[in-house]
């Protein structure tokens, strides 16, 4: 099946590669659209939402948007598998969660995702790998001009496209970047510099974490408003403050290094340590200790580690995907099964996988 | 009556780490939160989640019109704000008298009350933006400091006949005589609801597409 493919690959935008992929884990543009002759998702009925979920899926299937796409039915997968997709980043939590007809389109670079009745009818996503929104938006807009030629989506001239949501109404547009920033952190200047970002109406999001509470350093800034603003000016928006904030992060990492480097370099081989060596390790932990190492790399205090291997360690030691690589061997605990993993792949080089096997 | 939206509909969460972790919880207790409720303060929008007992509760205060904070465990961004119930969505100055009345004000497309739109921060269809324009106005200027679309457009033209300024609007009618059509056969008036479906038939014809008329064609 398609989804065991993805296990054993990695998307693009895990490559670590791309402009400031130091610090700019991704950079990601969405569009909400909606089609004219149907309620919003949350007003459906069950027969709407089939309808919905059938002409968007046929109509887009018929346009080319310049990738191959392969269409996965959410509504009939398994939650492991749904959970495996929200690792991913190719849907969203809620989409996993919800009820009734949907699906989504992605290509085999998993740079472009079409999520079929979210909380919009359709979510188009392309995620591209370090600082690279200019790329990620160009490419959207192609995609979003050869399905527009298929469908009617909802519009109005006032308005602009109308979303379920009126926080989305307008442009219907998000633009996000992914930021490793740890040296921000270890150095508490973080939320003097996020409350800065709020006062020029960007949002701050921990990734991977529950509320406030950012789990290994990660956090996503983007557009908090959609309407009133061209596409380019919101994309702008967000592409100003990055190099702010890229010029930040390097400097507090200079400072460390030239300032703390005994230090820096403890914490960061001690984090190295107990990856290599736990024998059972949480999800949390194990993010914050793999941010620790990517910075420990970067900074050329770690030799034998590939940026990609760490980014791609990030997804591959969540729950869903651990539980797919072991193939349902469920006789262990995750916390076990991750620290027997990451064990793996440390010794051996390359990272093992048990689901080739199938 | 209060209706909860259905999971799947929190775009609340694009704020407040949905990515990974649970399912949203409610701000006051361990239960799932059902309640999405979109309020503004301020300039400031804020999202509150609740499970519907804490849902009637809030609400229930707000229209007393004394707001209770359910406090603002989830979003980074919440932090400090209090609660100024319900005003927010309905402009400065309304009465209870007058949210009554706008609360049983519904749809003509796909039938929602203001009062669930009010409820759930989630709108029924396309039409309630033309249905609700005038208490939409002060809600999304609020949020974008703007209420004019200045972005792109989609660029095929409407139907020949079809006002350009109501947009996609003519074809969103479909919802309306899509649910007419079903109450006719529900009371069997099988003529009204034939007629019902020609005037979809009509309408759909009239918007196809050009690249699917072009297909059918070939
Ligand atoms: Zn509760
Ligand atoms: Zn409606």
């Amino acid at each position: 099946m398609r989804l065991d493919t993805l296990t054993n690959s990695i998307g693009e935008w895990l490559r670590g590669t791309g402009p400031d992929s130091d610090i700019v884990m991704s950079s990601r543009v969405r569009l909400a659209r909606n089609l004219a002759q149907f309620p919003f998702v949350s007003r459906a009925t069950e027969q709407d939402r089939a309808d919905t979920e059938r002409v968007l899926r046929e109509r887009i299937a018929a346009v080319p948007v310049g990738r191959e796409l392969d269409y996965i039915d959410v509504g009939h997968l398994e939650e492991i598998d749904r959970r495996f997709l929200v690792e991913r980043q190719l849907i969203s939590r809620e989409h996993a969660d919800a009820q009734g007809a949907r699906g989504v389109a992605i290509d085999r670079l998993e740079q472009v995702s079409l999520m079929i009745n979210e909380e919009d009818h359709l979510r188009i996503q392309c995620l591209h790998s370090g600082l690279d929104l200019h790329g990620a938006w160009e490419q959207i807009k192609v995609v979003d001009d050869q399905i527009e030629r298929a469908v009617s989506y909802a519009f109005h001239p006032r308005w602009g496209y109308l979303t379920a949501c009126p926080t989305n109404v307008g442009t219907g547009i998000r633009v996000s970047v992914m930021l490793h920033l740890p040296a921000l952190v270890i150095t508490r200047q973080i939320d003097k510099v996020f409350r800065s970002l709020h006062k020029i109406s960007l949002a701050v999001r921990g990734l991977y974490g529950e509320g406030s509470q950012a789990m290994g350093d990660f956090y996503q800034i983007s557009n908090q408003t959609t309407l009133g603003r061209t596409e380019d000016e919101l994309v702008q928006q967000v592409a100003d403050v990055v190099p702010v904030l890229i010029d930040y992060e390097r400097r507090a990492r200079d400072f460390l290094v030239r300032e703390t480097q005994q230090n820096v370099h403890d914490q960061v081989s001690r984090a190295y340590g107990i990856l290599r060596t736990a024998q059972t390790i949480s999800n949390e932990e194990t993010m914050q200790l793999l941010s620790r190492v990517r910075m420990g790399v970067l900074l050329g205090l770690i030799g034998d580690v590939k940026l990609s291997d760490i980014n791609s360690l990030l997804i591959r030691t969540q729950p869903a995907h651990l539980q797919k690589l072991r193939g349902g061997d469920e006789d262990s605990s995750d916390d076990i099964e991750r620290a027997r993993y990451l064990r793996r792949h440390f010794e051996g080089g390359d990272s093992p996988s048990r689901a080739t096997a199938n | 009556m209060i209706q909860s939206s259905s999971p799947g509909t929190v775009c609340a969460g694009e704020r407040t780490g949905r990515t990974c972790g649970d399912a949203m919880k409610c701000q006051q207790c361990d239960n799932p939160a059902v309640f999405h409720i979109t309020e503004l303060e301020a300039g400031n929008v804020r999202e509150v989640h609740l499970c519907e007992e804490h849902a009637r509760v809030y609400l229930n205060q707000s229209e007393g019109g004394d707001g209770g904070d359910p406090g603002e465990p989830g979003a980074v961004e919440g932090k400090g704000q209090k609660g100024g119930g319900l005003s927010g969505p309905l402009g400065v100055g309304q009465t209870a008298e007058d949210l009554a009345v706008l609360d049983k004000r519904c749809c003509d497309m796909c039938g929602i009350t203001f009062f669930e739109f009010r409820n759930q921060g989630r709108l029924g269809c396309p039409h309630d933006y033309l249905q609700f324009e005038k208490e939409l106005d002060p809600l999304i200027a609020n949020i974008h400091g703007a209420t004019e679309h200045t972005g792109r457009r989609p660029s095929r033209p409407v139907p020949e006949g079809v006002d350009a300024g109501s947009g996609t609007d003519g074809l969103t009618a479909i919802i309306g005589l899509r649910r007419g059509m079903k109450e006719a056969i529900s009371r069997e008036d099988y003529e009204s609801a034939k007629e019902s479906r020609d005037a979809i038939r009509g309408i759909e014809d009239a918007w196809t597409p050009p690249a699917k008329a072009g297909e059918e064609n070939a």
